[in-house]
């Protein structure tokens, strides 16, 4: 069981929250009409092992989306902050 | 090579079983090859086998840092079956499970494979709607494929729940009776004896760690062992495809995921088939040797650590009793997880890189292990002649910002959903 420290609601098991992916993709300004850039948002990742920053979301608490510092070979936890204001 | 056969059984049964040989040699690394193919699970070494076999291409290495199918092909639940239903996909899968028909024969290896049939639950009017089209394509793709009704499942599967009030009452099924399952380590080692047969160095023990380049090219590669040129270089490494082409400075689009199988202790044959729930993620099927083999969803975030967590034990062990009630009582004999190469639209890749000299096979999510044989077939074909054969034409890298996904369950750009 992963325990994730909300910073509203304090440490909390996994099942309370849903993923939400790799929090260090940006979503492209809403006029930029390269397919590039798109498709990197979209569909392309670093999917690297080790640190990764992520998005969970507080589903059954405080429904807030926060970005989880979490280690992907062993699944140590790091930070955790509110998304919002990220600007993303 | 020895051929095995009822007879050598018997002549090794006069001398003891003493005089047996090894059914693969251990060579070391050769300073060159043609293809070099990275991991030995069953992928790699199909490819190997077709490599040498289809395309007389013999000066083939194919190299592993563990040992052969010690990765997702010795971890997963051995289903196979061919009910796909979208284009790119039904053929190709269609073209594997006439493969796995003759595998044993092929390779001269006992593989195991039985088809004992697949049932596909459908709980809703929705479902069954579902399961009537896709049965529907899979016919008229000449794959077999039957729509069961509530009574027929009833009469053929008589242990699942049909109280009126299951939490997910039994509407009908899809069932594909040729589907089934094999025996997953049978198969990394039926190709592996049988790509040695044909001159493969299977090299084990040894990790890929780079590649060697020339002029924005790949010529080889960096290993444990030193480095070893190569005309072509192959992946087949699952949920290490990410590391690997990261290295190749390729950014893909797969997410690695675990995900996660279960045995129970040893019973009397009960479940002679292979049942999947539709109203979760879950399926069982027993094992030869009683078990009963289960799995489920996805951990759902990402995670090479090989290891599972207690809240998708919890959920697959609540879907196996909400589908079989009498299962309560047993209990797990063992669980494991595998690292699983997830796609952006839940379909595998066949194809060149944007890198000279690399090939990638990959992004397999749970079902790689039906497709082994026409993935190594597929895979063996497009290093050969440099392009794609036309079953795995679809699984290129460029199908995404072509707007040409293979979507299989609808879900949209979001691996842990597929
Ligand atoms: C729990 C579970 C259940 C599953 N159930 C099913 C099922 O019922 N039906 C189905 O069709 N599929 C199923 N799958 C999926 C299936 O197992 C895989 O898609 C398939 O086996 C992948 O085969 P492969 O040869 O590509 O990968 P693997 O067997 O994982 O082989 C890859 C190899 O590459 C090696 N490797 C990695 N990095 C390096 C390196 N740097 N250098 C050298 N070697 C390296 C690894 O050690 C590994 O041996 C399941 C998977 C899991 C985990
Ligand atoms: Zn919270």
């Amino acid at each position: 069981m992963i325990r994730i420290n909300c910073p509203v609601c304090g440490l909390r098991d996994e099942t309370e929250f849903t993923y939400g992916g790799d929090a260090s993709v940006t979503r492209p300004p809403i006029d930029d009409t390269q397919l590039s850039s798109w498709m990197d948002f979209v569909f392309m990742r670093d999917n690297p092992r080790g640190e990764h920053r992520e998005f969970w979301h507080h589903v059954q608490g405080c429904r807030q989306w926060l970005v989880l510092e979490r280690n992907t070979a062993n699944h140590a936890i790091g930070s955790c902050t509110l998304a919002a204001g990220r600007g993303t | 090579m020895g051929k095995y056969s009822a007879f050598s059984v018997f002549r090794h049964a006069l001398t003891g079983n003493r005089n047996w040989q090894r059914a693969w040699r251990d060579p070391e690394p050769k300073s060159a090859y043609d293809v070099v193919i990275v991991g030995a699970g069953g992928h790699g070494l199909a490819t190997a086998y077709y490599l040498a076999k289809e395309h007389g291409i013999r000066n083939v290495a194919v190299i592993e840092k563990g040992w052969l199918g010690g990765g997702n092909t010795g971890r997963n639940t051995t289903i196979v079956r061919s009910n796909y239903m979208m284009p790119g996909n039904t053929r190709f899968y269609e073209r594997s499970l006439r493969l796995w028909e003759n595998l044993s024969h092929e390779l001269n290896y006992n593989v195991m494979f039985s088809q004992r049939g697949q049932y596909g639950l459908c709980h809703s009017p929705a479902q069954m709607d579902a399961a009537r089209r896709r049965g529907n394509i899979m016919r008229a793709n000449g794959i077999d494929a039957q729509l069961l009704s509530r009574e027929q499942v009833q009469a053929r599967l008589p242990y699942i729940d049909y109280s009126q009030n299951a939490r997910f009452p039994i509407h009908g099924s899809l069932y594909q009776g040729r589907a089934g399952t094999a025996r997953h380590d049978a198969v990394a080692w039926g190709y592996a004896r049988a790509a040695d047969g044909q001159g493969v160095d299977i090299i084990q023990q040894c990790e890929v760690l780079g590649y060697l380049w020339e002029n924005g090219n790949i010529v080889g590669v960096e290993t444990t062992k030193g480095d070893i040129k190569a005309k072509k270089v192959a992946l087949a490494v699952a949920g290490h495809t990410g590391h690997l082409a990261e290295k190749a400075n390729l950014r893909l689009p797969i997410e690695t995921h675990c995900l996660q199988a279960f045995v129970s202790e040893p019973l009397k044959p009960l479940v002679d088939t292979v049942i999947s729930f539709g109203g979760a993620h879950f399926y069982i099927s027993q094992s030869d040797k009683g078990g009963l083999v289960m799995g489920g969803d996805l951990d759902g975030y990402n995670s090479y650590a090989q290891r599972g967590g207690l809240p998708i034990v919890e959920h697959s062990l609540a879907s196996a009793k909400a589908l079989i009630p009498g299962v309560s009582r047993l209990r797990l004999l063992r669980h494991w997880a595998g690292v699983m190469d997830m796609s952006m639209d839940g379909s595998p890749f066949i194809t060149k890189t944007p890198v000279d000299g690399l090939y990638l096979n990959g992004g397999w999510c749970y079902g790689g292990f039906k497709a082994t044989p026409a993935s190594g077939w597929c895979y063996a074909w497009t290093i050969a002649k440099d392009e794609p054969h036309e079953d795995n034409a679809e699984f290129t890298l460029d199908r995404f910002e072509r707007g040409y996904q293979i979507d299989e369950k609808g879900a949209g750009p979001q691996p842990n959903a597929h």
